[in-house]
């Protein structure tokens, strides 16, 4: 299955693009794309515990599963305001 | 028709029309506010000992929305009566411009300041906004908190900066 992975911020300027398409196995969480995406940009595993994540722009918790064609997006510590 | 009560967008900011939407949208109609308290963030010259020539903001636009709607959920269970608004900017923004406003009516003010430390503590806490800031000598994304807006503790510690 496919989804659509959104990067943030610094996580966009590592990845070099802020909107990419990758298939992932059947049963994928958040935390299997986003490992997925380490091992593509070895520089994103300085966020592994400053991450937040979201599935279909819903906050969501890294052991929830993904669907096809969902998009899950990685964001970096927020600085609003 | 006037403003929506909670906006993120590219457009320059101005607190007047938040002031008239929160209280212009009570079921009894209006005149029940005796208090709006409001808060504006600004771009400031300054960070850290360097001199910024101005910030970029990006937002991930519906979760934005999505975060805007629960902070305005937690005002109005902590604080029954106000009605808030939150407006935040995104794009490219100069030094002393407006990159975020906060309305909050109350019947009295107490509530009514309250609410705008509150809403504007859990803007900074959870949503997913990001500032870019352009420096003299290079530039630098801004991190702050760790975005869980199911960390009872970051919220209970917005409370009780709002009810200092």
């Amino acid at each position: 299955m496919r989804v659509t992975v959104r990067l943030f911020a610094r996580l966009r300027d590592i990845s070099g693009s802020g909107e990419l398409s990758r298939d992932v196995e059947e049963n994928a969480t958040i935390r299997s794309v986003w490992r997925r995406l380490v091992d593509e940009f070895p520089e994103l595993a300085e966020y592994e515990r400053s991450i937040s994540s979201a599935v279909n722009a819903d906050y969501a918790r890294m052991d929830q599963a993904v669907h096809d064609g969902d998009e899950v997006a990685f964001l970096p510590p927020v600085s609003g305001g | 028709m006037g403003v929506p009560l909670l906006a993120i967008g590219p457009d320059v900011l101005v607190v007047e029309p938040l002031v008239k939407a929160v209280t212009a949208g009570r079921g009894s109609g209006p005149g029940g506010d005796g208090a709006v308290a409001t808060f504006l963030g600004l771009v400031r010259n300054h960070n850290k000992g360097r001199s910024v020539r101005y910030l970029e903001y990006e937002a991930y636009d519906p979760l934005a929305r999505r975060a805007f709607e629960r902070i305005a959920a937690e005002v109005a269970a902590r604080w029954p009566g106000v009605v808030l608004a939150v407006h935040h900017r995104v794009g490219r923004l100069e030094i002393g411009e407006t990159s975020v406003v906060i309305a909050a009516a109350s019947p009295h003010r107490a509530a009514a300041f309250a609410a705008c430390r509150y809403a504007i503590e859990r803007v900074k806490q959870i949503a997913p906004i990001w500032k870019r800031e352009f420096f003299e000598g290079g530039e630098t994304w801004i991190e702050g908190a760790v975005a869980d807006p199911d960390d009872e503790g970051a919220r209970l510690e917005a409370e009780r900066v709002a009810c200092a």
